[in-house]
C-alpha cells in the first residue's frame, strides 16, 4: 500500500459541474505552472488525464501482464513435463514422456491465468488500493465525486503551491465551490 | 498533450440521444439508453434497486421456490456422497450421463457473459455496457453449477483436490495428457479470471454505493470492497488499461474453455464424439444459449426492477441478432453432422450412429432438439419476433431446451450404442438425477437473487459514459447522428 506523504495540508479542491468544465480547468491548471495535482471523476475521461500528463494506456499494467503471462506460460510447460517425466513418468506403450502438443490447453490456460491475475492485481497495486483513508475524503461534497460531480485538486507537494494563490486561482475556473483538502 | 477546443463550453449536440431522424431506418431510432438521463439519474436508478429501503414481495417468493430447489439439490449431494454415484442412472455403457450434460450446458450458459463484457468491449458495442454485469454474474454462477457436476461425478468429491498439481505424499500427479486434466486448468482458469473481471468492473460502483450508503453498516460494507476507490484521474488511467487487457485475455480463454469441454468428446474414439468439428461448434453452441439465458433472465429483470430505460429493445433487438447468428451456426453443423458421417467418412459405425440418431431409440430428443435448435432462430429473422417480449422469452427458454438436448444427444446416444450390440445400453435417469439438475437451476436463481438484491446490476459508471453529456464539447468523437450513420 503506498502512503500518502502528511502534510498539515494536502492541497486545495474545486467542484465542476460537467466534463467540458473539468476539461477546461485542467487544462488552465496546468498552463498555469501547477503540475502536481488531481482530478477525480465518475467516470474515466481520457482528455483529463492527457491535462495531467497521463497518456492513454502509457503505464506500467500492459508490462505486469506480459511478465505474470510469460512467467504463466513458463511454468504450466515445465510443470507438465516435470509431472509426466521426471516426478510421476508413465511408460504407456514406449510413448515418450514429454508429448508437447499435449500440454499446450495447460500452458496455454495457465498463461491466460496468471496473466490476468498480474493484470488485475498488478492495476490495483500500482493505484495503491486498497487504501482506505485518504485526505480527499475529507471534503464533505466528495461524496458526489462517484455520482454526477467533477473534482480537481491542485496539491500542497506542488513547487507552486500558495494556499490562498491556488484557491484565487480555482476560483477564476467557473468552480462551483473550492475548499481547503486538510491531510 | 490534447488538442481538443476545450474552451468551446456548448453541451453535445442531443441528436444522438434516440431522436428521430428522417431518412434513417427506424430501428435505428431506438437508443441504447433511453433520451433524458443525467449522470445523477442513472446512479440513483441503479443504486436504488438495492439502497432503498423494503425488498419487494415477489423477491421473497422467488427466494424461496429457488433456495428451496437449491436444497434438494444439498439432499441428492448428501445422498450421493453417502452411497456413490450409482444413485444415478448412469450404467455401463453410458457411464456419462446427465452430469457431464448438465456439466456442458452450465459452462456454455456462462459463455454469453464473457462474450459480451470482453468480446463485444473490444469491439466498442456500446450496447454491451446496460447487460455486461448482468451476464458476468450469470457466468460466474453459472460455472459454480457446472463446476458441481464433474467433481461429485468423482463419487469421491473429497479428494478433488487430486485433479490439481499439488505435492502430496504419494508422489502422484495429474495425468497432463488427458483432457479431463486440460478441463481442470480451463475450468479453473475461467472461473478465476471471470471472478477477478467482475470484481474489477464492480469496484468503482461499489464506491458510488458506499457513497450513497445511508447507514453505517451498508457504508462499511460496501467501503471495505470498494478498497477506497475515489474515482482518481491516474486510477481510471491504469483501470481502464487493466480492464482492456483482461477483455483481451478472456477472449481466447473463452474460446478455449468450450474446445477443452469439447476436446473430451473429441480424444475418445467413440463414433459421435471423435470428431474435428466440435471444438467450434460447441463454442457457438456456448454463445447460443447463454445468450438464450441472458434473455432468459434480463426480461423479467429489467420488468422487475424497473430498468426498461437501460435494458432497451435495442439490447433485447441485439441479442434476438446474436442467438439468430450462433443458431444459424449450429444449425450448420446439424447439417453437416450428418453428412461426414453417413457421406463423406465412409466409416460404417459412424455411419450407424447417424441412422441411430434419428430413428433409434433416442429418436425423440434429436428430433426434438432440430426443433428447438434450429427451427426456433428462424422465427428471429422477423423484427416485430424480435421486439416482441413474450414470444422472444418463450424463444429463448426453448433453445436452452434445445441447446440442453444437444449435449444429451452428443453423450447419451454416442456412448449407448457403439461398436459391439453386445455392448448396448440404455440410460434412464433416476429421481437423483432430476434432483441435482432442477437443484443447480435452483441454486442459480438463488444466487441470482441474491446479487441483485446486494450489488449493482448495471454498471454505473460505464453507463454514464455512454450519456452524450460525457463527451466533451470541441471532442472529435462529437459528431451528428447523420454523420455516424453514415460513416
Amino acid at each position: 500500500m503506498k502512503q500518502v506523504k502528511s502534510y498539515p495540508v494536502y492541497g486545495v479542491m474545486a467542484e465542476y459541474d460537467s466534463t467540458t468544465e473539468i476539461i477546461a480547468a485542467t487544462r488552465k491548471a496546468f498552463d498555469a505552472g501547477y503540475r502536481v495535482m488531481d482530478a477525480f471523476t465518475p467516470f474515466p475521461i481520457e482528455a483529463v488525464s492527457e491535462m495531467i500528463g497521463f497518456q492513454r494506456h502509457h503505464n506500467k499494467v500492459p508490462f505486469a501482464t506480459l511478465i505474470g503471462g510469460l512467467l504463466g506460460g513458463i511454468g504450466g510447460f515445465s510443470l507438465a513435463c516435470l509431472a509426466s517425466a521426471v516426478w510421476y513418468p508413465l511408460n504407456i506403450a514406449g510413448r515418450p514422456f514429454i508429448t508437447w502438443p499435449m500440454y499446450i490447453p495447460v500452458t496455454f490456460e495457465s498463461t491466460i491465468l496468471i496473466a490476468g491475475l498480474s493484470c488485475g492485481i498488478g492495476m490495483l497495486a500500482m493505484n495503491g488500493l486498497p487504501q482506505p483513508y485518504h485526505p480527499v475524503f475529507n471534503v464533505p461534497s466528495f461524496s458526489l465525486a462517484t455520482n454526477n460531480r467533477f473534482f480537481l485538486c491542485i496539491e500542497a507537494r506542488d513547487p507552486n503551491y500558495d494556499e490562498s494563490a491556488v484557491t484565487d486561482f480555482l476560483r477564476t475556473t467557473g468552480a462551483r465551490e473550492v475548499v481547503r483538502v486538510d491531510g | 498533450m490534447s488538442s481538443y477546443a476545450t474552451d468551446v463550453l456548448e453541451p453535445r449536440p442531443a441528436a444522438t440521444n434516440g431522436k428521430a431522424v428522417p431518412g434513417i431506418h427506424p430501428l435505428l431510432d431506438v437508443p441504447v439508453i433511453a433520451p433524458g438521463h443525467t449522470f445523477e439519474s442513472i446512479t440513483e436508478k441503479i443504486s436504488n434497486v438495492v439502497l432503498r429501503p423494503g425488498t419487494p414481495r415477489w423477491w421473497f417468493g422467488t427466494l424461496l421456490i429457488a433456495s428451496a430447489f437449491a436444497m434438494g439439490l444439498l439432499f441428492a449431494l448428501t445422498v450421493l456422497v453417502f452411497k456413490g454415484i450409482g444413485i444415478w442412472g448412469n450404467n455401463q455403457p453410458v457411464g456419462w450421463a446427465w452430469d457431464i450434460t448438465n456439466f456442458v450446458w452450465w459452462i456454455g450458459i456462462g459463455h454469453a457473459g464473457t462474450l459480451i463484457s470482453a468480446i463485444l468491449l473490444l469491439l466498442k458495442q456500446e450496447w454491451r455496457t446496460s447487460i455486461s454485469r448482468f451476464s458476468e454474474t450469470m457466468t460466474i454462477f453459472a460455472v459454480m453449477c457446472a463446476g458441481i457436476f464433474p467433481v461429485f461425478h468423482t463419487g469421491r468429491p473429497w479428494l478433488a483436490y487430486w485433479l490439481f498439481p499439488l505435492p502430496n505424499t504419494m508422489g502422484v500427479w495429474p495425468q497432463f495428457k488427458s483432457p479431463l486434466v486440460w478441463d481442470v486448468f480451463a475450468v479453473s482458469t475461467y472461473f478465476t479470471l471471470s471472478v477477478v473481471f467482475w470484481y474489477i468492473g464492480l469496484v468503482p460502483d461499489l464506491a458510488t454505493m458506499r457513497d450513497r450508503a445511508k447507514s453505517t453498516f451498508v457504508k462499511r460494507f460496501y467501503g471495505l470492497l470498494s478498497m477506497g476507490w475515489r474515482g482518481s484521474t491516474r486510477h481510471w488511467s491504469r483501470y481502464e488499461t487493466a480492464c482492456l487487457l483482461l477483455a483481451g485475455l478472456c477472449t481466447p480463454l473463452v474460446v478455449s474453455v468450450h474446445s477443452v469441454v469439447s476436446m473430451d468428446f473429441a480424444i475418445g474414439i467413440i463414433p459421435g464424439w471423435h470428431t474435428t468439428i466440435f471444438p467450434p461448434y460447441f463454442v457457438a453452441g456456448a454463445v447460443y444459449s447463454g445468450f438464450a439465458m441472458v434473455l432468459t433472465l434480463a426480461i423479467p429483470a429489467r420488468k422487475l426492477f424497473g430498468l426498461e430505460d437501460f435494458i432497451t429493445m435495442k439490447h433485447i433487438d441485439n441479442m434476438g441478432k446474436v442467438m439468430l447468428a450462433t443458431g444459424l451456426i449450429v444449425g450448420y453443423a446439424y447439417t453437416f453432422e450428418p453428412f461426414f458421417g453417413l457421406v463423406y467418412s465412409g466409416n460404417r459405425y459412424e455411419k450407424f450412429l447417424i441412422l441411430n440418431r434419428m430413428f433409434g431409440p433416442y429418436a425423440p430428443f434429436y428430433w426434438t432438439l432440430v426443433l428447438c435448435n434450429v427451427v426456433t432462430p428462424q422465427f428471429l429473422w422477423w423484427r416485430k419476433i424480435r421486439s416482441n417480449i413474450p414470444l422472444l422469452f418463450v424463444l429463448a427458454i426453448v433453445v436452452n431446451i434445445g441447446m440442453w438436448l444437444e449435449r444429451f444427444v452428443i453423450i447419451a446416444i454416442s456412448l449407448h450404442r457403439d461398436f459391439l450390440p453386445s455392448s448396448w445400453g440404455y440410460f434412464k435417469p433416476t429421481i437423483y438425477d432430476v434432483m441435482t439438475f432442477v437443484g443447480t437451476l435452483g441454486l442459480f436463481l438463488t444466487l441470482m437473487l441474491l446479487f441483485m438484491r446486494a450489488m449493482p446490476i448495471i454498471p454505473m459508471f460505464e453507463l454514464k459514459t455512454s450519456l452524450p453529456q460525457a463527451i466533451p464539447a470541441g471532442h472529435p468523437e462529437v459528431g451528428t447522428f447523420e454523420e455516424e450513420v453514415a460513416s
